[in-house]
């Protein structure tokens, strides 16, 4: 998969691409990562459904969204017609319902990729989540894998919230994923000392923003370490260029744009711009140089790694 | 498009304590140009790298050709956001994204419109009676609060309202009590056709419950927690019956935040009705 860029929306965090177009043209986008799309139509969680927390952002939105239905009528065309490459969040509670999905997109035109948030609740795992366990994730990797078209890249998205994420990176791998996305949001919680409840009416929520880089950054690290030759789409607290170089330099070829987008409707070129002169001021030709060069032992120059995999998403 | 908003560093030009309210006045020229009655803006709190992340919803009260367009915002400090925007000073710059909202609509005749705020939310109302005053409407204000010093605009609002008037809870000023027990009274002494509401959820409700015993039209405008500002989080919404008789958790600051009253289920707000579109194991699914 060639993208011209390495900045995406994050899932979740673009809206259906056209509230975003308002601010910038979306082919400047990497690609477009939509909100996890999922089989029926979803109401999500009540509200509160956000809170700010220092340099973060709980939420707990629940995967609101219209139904695969509804997003193949109107919002993917309407991406498709912008010229803007589509990489499709995949959200599901079964395996089946992930089949199923996969099938329902396997023909629609302008796909670009399909992202599988396997954050998501098994629901017949008493609601725990896909990623926290290696074959239950490659189980729904294998799936979509096998009903998607066989030129349509599968990107697992990984959840730090694991005890060994590279095991779980591997498995995905082993069953058919062609890239790994990390990292979805860790579980938080806030509690409203005035009313001395939750903050969020869900009780604990996703924790996103600049407080959760670091555990962004560790988990592209191993990731990268254990499977140099996967690439791998980091996000987590990008807000700026020097941000996306951090997890480019621990491995990341492209990196995605959530909570950013929330302070700064033009965070994603912005940061683009701003990561393209880094480069060049740092004397990089390629993206693909720079990319897991933090790796290299000690004491090895800047450009010293010359091994590296050439892993343009 | 006409209302698509844009982001500006705009410069302070003054600030000032209305009563227990700040407000600032900022050169924002592409937003004081498109600006409608019922828009909001968003502002970025705490400066450069701040740790603040997302971005404060405030209502613009007034808008003013000046230097090519200037907006004035007015707000009660609340938590951190609000508490650095009151330290804002004169020739400081403020990061702000607007005009943002669907607006408040308005009638195609004239007709006469009461205006309900509650605290800050009468900052809202005056642009409103301004363009409704154009349209020949008459307008009528209802305006109330806690405490005298919380009620906004009550001067202004004698100089343009046929009639104003005012409540408080402590009865500090006005009527002792809230709005919505005078407001069937002014509903009916001047034959009201419409009534615009901005204010807290609670009085929105009530206000409605009014409109709807009176049969006539609401628009309210609706505050929930927002994360983002421009429809792409999802945080802020609220449960609304559509055309079609479905509700749907509807995105107040897209889609929103002035609806139609009769059509919030205020009733359902902080929750997901098990009738709406898509709830868990709900029939629409
Ligand atoms: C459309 C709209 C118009 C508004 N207009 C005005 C106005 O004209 N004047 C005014 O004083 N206030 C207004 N508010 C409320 C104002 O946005 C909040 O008071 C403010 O965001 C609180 O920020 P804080 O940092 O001081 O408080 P904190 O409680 O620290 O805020 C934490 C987070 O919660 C969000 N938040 C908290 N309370 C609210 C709330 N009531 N509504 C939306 N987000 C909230 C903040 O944006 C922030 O992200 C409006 C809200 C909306 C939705
Ligand atoms: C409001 C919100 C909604 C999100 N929705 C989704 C989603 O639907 N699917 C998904 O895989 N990740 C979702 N995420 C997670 C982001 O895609 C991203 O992994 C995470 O927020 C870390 O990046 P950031 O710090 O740049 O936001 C969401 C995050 C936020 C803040
Ligand atoms: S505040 Fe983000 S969608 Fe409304």
């Amino acid at each position: 998969m060639e993208l011209p860029n390495p900045v995406l929306t994050a899932s979740g965090c673009g809206g259906t691409g056209r509230e975003l177009a308002q601010f910038f043209d979306v082919v400047r986008l990497g690609a477009f990562v939509t909100r996890s799309i999922t089989m029926a139509p979803r109401a999500g969680r009540p509200t509160p459904r956000m809170a700010e927390t220092p340099s973060g952002l709980l939420n707990a939105v629940g995967l609101q969204g219209p139904g695969v239905e509804a997003f193949l009528e109107r919002e993917l065309p309407w991406l498709a017609e912008r010229g803007a490459r589509t990489v499709v969040s995949l959200g599901g509670g079964t395996v089946a319902e992930f089949t199923a999905l996969s099938r329902r997109l396997a023909d629609a035109p302008g796909i670009t990729a399909v992202e599988v948030n396997l954050s998501c609740p098994n629901v017949e795992d008493r609601g725990r989540m896909f990623a926290r366990d290696g074959s239950a994730a490659a189980e729904v990797v294998a799936s979509v894998r096998a009903a998607i078209r066989y030129d349509v890249p599968v990107i697992a998205k990984l959840s730090p919230d694991v005890a060994d994420i590279v095991a779980v990176a591997r498995s995905c791998v082993d069953g058919g994923a062609d890239a790994l996305a990390m990292i979805n949001t860790p579980a938080g919680m806030s509690i409203d000392v005035d009313a001395m409840r939750p903050a969020l009416a869900a009780g604990a929520g996703g924790l996103s923003g600049p407080a959760v880089r670091p555990l962004a950054v560790r988990c592209v690290w191993q990731v990268h370490a254990a499977l140099p030759g996967v690439p791998i789409v980091g996000m987590g607290g990008v807000t700026t260029g020097r941000d996306a170089l951090e997890l480019i330099l621990a491995g990341a070829c492209a990196v995605a744009v959530g909570t950013a987008t929330f302070h700064d409707p033009y965070a994603c070129p912005r940061i683009l711009r701003e990561l393209e002169e880094l480069l060049t001021e740092r004397g990089f030709d390629r993206l693909a140089d720079a990319v897991g060069l933090a790796h290299r032992p000690a004491g090895t120059g800047p450009r010293g790694r010359t091994d590296l995999e050439e892993s343009s998403l | 498009m006409a209302g698509s908003p844009v982001q500006v560093t705009g410069t302070v030009l003054t600030t000032r304590r209305v009563d227990a309210y700040h407000a600032l006045t900022v050169v924002a020229p592409g937003i004081a140009d498109r600006f409608r009655p019922g828009h909001f803006v968003t502002v970025a709190a705490g400066g450069r790298d701040t740790a603040m992340l997302t971005r404060r919803a405030l209502t613009v009260h007034d808008v003013k050709p000046d230097y090519g367009g200037t907006v004035e915002l007015v707000f009660a400090v609340r938590g951190a956001g609000t508490a650095w925007l009151s330290e804002v000073k004169a020739r400081d710059t403020l990061d702000i994204v607007g005009p943002l909202g669907r607006p408040f609509p308005l009638p195609r005749d004239p007709c006469t419109c009461v205006l309900v705020g509650g605290e800050y939310g009468s900052a809202s109302l005056f642009a409103l009676g301004d363009a409704l005053q154009l349209r020949g409407c008459r307008i009528d204000f209802v305006l109330g609060a806690t405490t005298a010093e919380r009620v906004f605009g009550a001067l202004r609002a004698r100089r343009m309202g046929e009639t104003t008037t005012l409540t408080t809870e402590d009865g500090s000023l006005g009527m002792r009590g809230r709005v919505t027990d005078v407001l069937p009274g002014v509903i009916a002494d001047v034959r009201a056709d419409a009534v615009y509401a901005c204010g807290p959820m609670a009085m929105l409700r009530g206000v409605t419950a009014v409109a709807v015993e009176f049969g006539i039209p609401v628009q309210v405008a609706v505050e929930e927690h927002m994360a983002c500002g421009i429809g792409v989080c999802m945080t802020c919404v609220v449960p609304v019956i559509g055309e079609d008789g479905v509700t749907r958790m509807l995105r107040s600051c897209v889609e929103g935040p002035v609806f139609r009253g009769e059509r919030v289920r205020f009733d359902d707000v902080g929750t997901i009705p098990f009738d709406a579109l898509g709830a868990p194991g709900g029939r629409n699914v």
